[in-house]
């Protein structure tokens, strides 16, 4: 039986450029413009029927030297099928803007805003791309393997 | 507490006000209304100390306040994020004189193991602190040996009226 990854491939040839799948669980990396269609269609066709966008996180590959250096990851979920697949999207660190999936999945105006919090990767035409954990003044992004552990941004004290 | 009836000594000032101030302690080491300001999963510790098996209320602080106005001991009771500091002080701020701080769990000590950007390196850098309150979390007996310090703390301390 073909996995989601494969019809991935049949439909979108020049978009997904690589695909693995680790206990049944189907990886596929696209291109960063082919994201929108992309989402669109695995929400939309019923064989694929994503109907909940579980999570938008991201890794920063600066140890592991990565080129380019972060990729954005999205999971999906159909409570239908019972079916999962992961896409991922690498992304240049001077060129760190994905487009957003606000459109498709209202969920991903907040964890577009907790990306962009933590690894500072903008989403283009999100309606609202504020900081969500941390707090208006923080300076930097604290998942970003190049910021201190111990570095610390107090709103109040310390003292001593 | 010895309660003196000798009339000659209570005429002398120095005298009485010492035994004024040993009153007022006893008075208020055994009143104590607590602020729990809870965070993170000390509450679970401080819940267990405050229901019947462990019985807070066998010393006198058996009526949490969540108003800070109406609250004498602050116990603040987990993780604090620098974003939370801002309201942790104002807490304290709020509440009316004589108050003092319990600093429950590691984590309100020193940080605890969360060394990162997000987490206040203990509550004594915003606020004073009385008690230090160890353990991850503290186990109600560790609880109530902090709260029976602080009682000799209040005991002992100057009173202010």
């Amino acid at each position: 039986m073909p996995g989601l990854t494969d019809w991935l491939k049949e439909r979108f040839p020049s978009d997904v450029l690589e695909t693995h799948a680790a206990h049944g669980d189907e990886t596929a990396v696209v291109t960063r413009a082919s994201l929108p269609v992309i989402a669109a269609h695995v929400k939309q066709d019923p064989a694929f029927d994503m109907n909940v966008l579980v999570d938008i996180t991201a890794v920063d590959g600066l140890t592991m030297k990565w080129n380019p250096r972060f990729e954005a990851v999205y999971h999906f979920l159909s409570t239908a099928q019972l079916h999962r697949l992961r896409l991922k999207v690498r992304v240049e660190e001077k060129d760190a803007v994905m487009p957003t999936l606000t459109g498709l999945w209202p969920i991903a105006n907040w964890f577009e805003r907790e990306v962009w919090d933590m690894f500072g990767i903008r989403f283009e035409g999100h309606p609202d791309l504020r900081r969500i954990l941390m707090y208006e003044e923080f300076q930097g992004h604290p998942l970003r393997k190049d910021y201190p552990y111990n570095k610390r941004q107090p709103l109040i004290g310390p003292r001593n | 507490m010895e309660m003196k009836t000798d009339s000659s000594q209570a005429s002398q000032g120095g005298y009485l006000t010492s035994r004024l101030d040993e009153m007022i302690g006893w008075a208020r080491k055994y009143s104590i209304f607590q602020y729990p300001f809870v965070t993170a999963c000390c509450g679970m510790e401080y819940m267990s100390t405050a229901c019947s098996h462990y019985d807070v209320d066998r010393f006198g602080a058996g009526l949490p306040r969540f108003s800070p106005r109406q609250s004498d001991v602050l116990f603040v009771v987990g993780t604090i994020s620098h974003k939370m500091a801002p309201v942790l002080k104002m807490i304290y701020d709020q509440m009316a004189d004589p108050k003092w701080v319990v600093a429950f769990g590691v984590c309100t000590c020193t940080g605890g193991f969360y060394d990162n950007y997000a987490t206040v390196q203990g509550i004594d850098t915003l606020i004073p602190v009385d008690v230090y309150i160890p353990g991850c979390p503290p186990r109600p007996e560790n609880v109530l040996d902090g709260l029976i310090k602080l009682q000799e703390k209040i005991q002992r301390q100057k009173q202010e009226v």
